[in-house]
């Protein structure tokens, strides 16, 4: 035998680690949700398609406003400390992916607003004619337009790799702490973004071609994930206990059924009928390849914490 | 710089948690919580069993990751003899740090704020020793600097064989078990 007993029961410590539990899932979600649609926006703005007034880079910002906003709300109803927030913000702790993330929300915003200020809906421009003028200003300036792309692209890469690098950097916890994590969570913010975009979009060409993209963006996860067992079966001990919650564990319904059967493989195989024009567009697949998103982050945010080096020795 | 450390000896301890009394008591830790524990680990099979009691806490880590993960710079090291303290006004409670934790060492606070043992920094700046170290009816607990040589913890480290723990975790922990 081997075992361990103590006599410690701190709350939210013991038996196992559950600090965090909906809202950093959601802020997770979020997070890469608009990740996603700042690369797609940026995307659309850098290949001309703004000449298109149906092009849904003039609706993803304004929703990406709000998505970032939820989620921030989320982050800061995690907080136990709330009333401190602001010490975030008085420092900059280059070792922290934490507050190098606290710095990038505060750039997404600029960025999110000036994207969104390239085309104002008339009846917001009607009521405040001053947005119109500096919509008119931006777009007058083509360098301006493409950098606001570009920029919108960059930031939004590096946001979705910061919801994956804010769990790996925790070597604590072996089964966020794979060099996988940022590129799966990147990839499924991509593939929420473009799942939403596919679903809102007035364009049918529009709608195609994300549902194309989302097709690749599912087939990486799926490459990601077989790369991330690879990588954590062949791994020191700890890293292979760790990622058994999937593989037997109490996630492994969670995990095969509803992030990889219905949250990827399902919704994949009625995008690929769909763009193969085996079948009319349909809403579901969108749909369900972005609950499978935010049940990922659900099932790493929860799996992550029970995981511990002890369950290498400990089981 | 004095580097404060602890070592304490398996084979006398006896798990009669006075140290677990004498921190709640002397740092008024609320009720729920503990900055120090009690752990009995059992290695073997009947007849051939091993049992090592220990007297656990925060490892006061020499690479410690609940220090560069917090983003508010509440976390340090302090000056005094490399203890890794919070600062409670700087803290926004987003328990980052107890998942940086290998040890599983901190929680929160009621008030809101990331906790943990101190090595009662305000008795060694007196020049006295940790609360539970002074308690210790068996004496297993010995407090020092593990810089000095002369020090009676690099002497009893010198001497003993001796174990820390998860060292593998990489935090280079200062706490360090005789056996």
């Amino acid at each position: 035998m081997h075992e361990l007993i103590n006599t410690r029961h701190n709350l939210q410590i013991d038996p196992h680690l559950h600090i965090w539990g909906w809202e950093i899932a959601v802020y997770l979600f979020l997070g890469g949700l608009v990740a996603g649609m700042m690369i797609i926006t940026g995307y659309f703005i850098l290949t001309g398609r703004t000449k298109n007034t149906k092009c849904s880079c003039f609706l993803i910002p304004i929703v990406g406003l709000g998505a970032i906003s939820l989620g921030m709300l989320a982050l800061f109803l995690d907080l136990e400390h709330k009333l401190y927030v602001w010490r975030m913000y008085l420092t900059f702790q280059w070792t922290s992916p934490m507050s190098w993330g606290a710095w990038m929300l505060l750039l997404v915003y600029p960025i999110l607003i000036l994207n969104a200020l390239l085309r104002i809906p008339e009846e917001i421009g009607a009521k405040f004619p001053k947005l119109t003028t500096i919509s008119e200003k931006l777009n007058g300036h083509q360098f301006t337009v493409k950098f606001l792309g570009a920029a919108s692209m960059v930031t939004g890469g590096i946001l979705g790799m910061y919801t994956g690098v804010l769990l790996s950097a925790f070597a604590a916890r072996p089964l966020w702490n794979s060099s996988m994590l940022w590129i799966l969570f990147l990839t499924s913010g991509l593939s929420s973004a473009a799942a939403f975009v596919h679903l809102v979009s007035k364009d049918v060409d529009e709608r195609r071609m994300l549902a194309k993209a989302d097709n690749a963006f599912l087939i990486a996860e799926i490459l990601i994930i077989v790369l991330m067992f690879v990588g954590s079966l062949t791994s020191p001990q700890e890293q292979q206990e760790a990622v058994k919650v999937f593989l037997g564990g109490s996630y492994t319904v969670y995990f095969w059924v509803f992030i990889i059967g219905l949250g990827i493989i399902f919704p994949l195989i009625i995008q690929m009928a769909s763009v193969n024009n085996k079948i009319r567009h349909t809403a579901l697949a969108p749909i369900l390849v972005m609950l499978g998103g935010l049940i990922l982050r659900f099932v790493f945010v929860f799996a992550g914490q029970a995981s511990h080096w002890s369950t290498a020795v400990f089981k | 710089m004095a580097r404060y450390g602890m070592v304490i000896d398996t084979k006398k301890c006896v798990g009669c948690m006075d140290c677990v009394v004498a921190c709640k008591t002397e740092n008024n830790v609320p009720e729920g919580y503990n900055r120090d524990w009690i752990s009995y680990e059992t290695i073997g099979k009947f007849p051939k069993i091993h049992q090592e009691i220990r007297s656990e806490r925060c490892n006061h880590c020499d690479n410690p990751p609940c220090v560069y993960c917090c983003p508010c710079g509440a976390s340090h090291i302090s000056d005094t003899g490399g203890i890794v303290l919070v600062h409670e006004d700087k803290c926004s409670g987003c328990k980052a740090c107890i998942a940086a934790c290998p040890y599983n060492a901190r929680y929160i606070h009621p008030e809101g704020y990331a906790s943990k043992c101190t090595f009662c920094i305000h008795r060694v700046e007196k020049g006295e020793l940790p609360a539970c170290v002074s308690v210790c009816p068996t004496y297993c607990m010995h407090f020092g600097d593990l810089d000095d040589p002369q020090s009676e913890v690099s002497k009893l480290l010198d001497s003993r064989k001796f174990h820390a723990l998860l060292p593998e975790a990489g935090t280079k922990p200062q706490i360090y078990y005789l056996v």
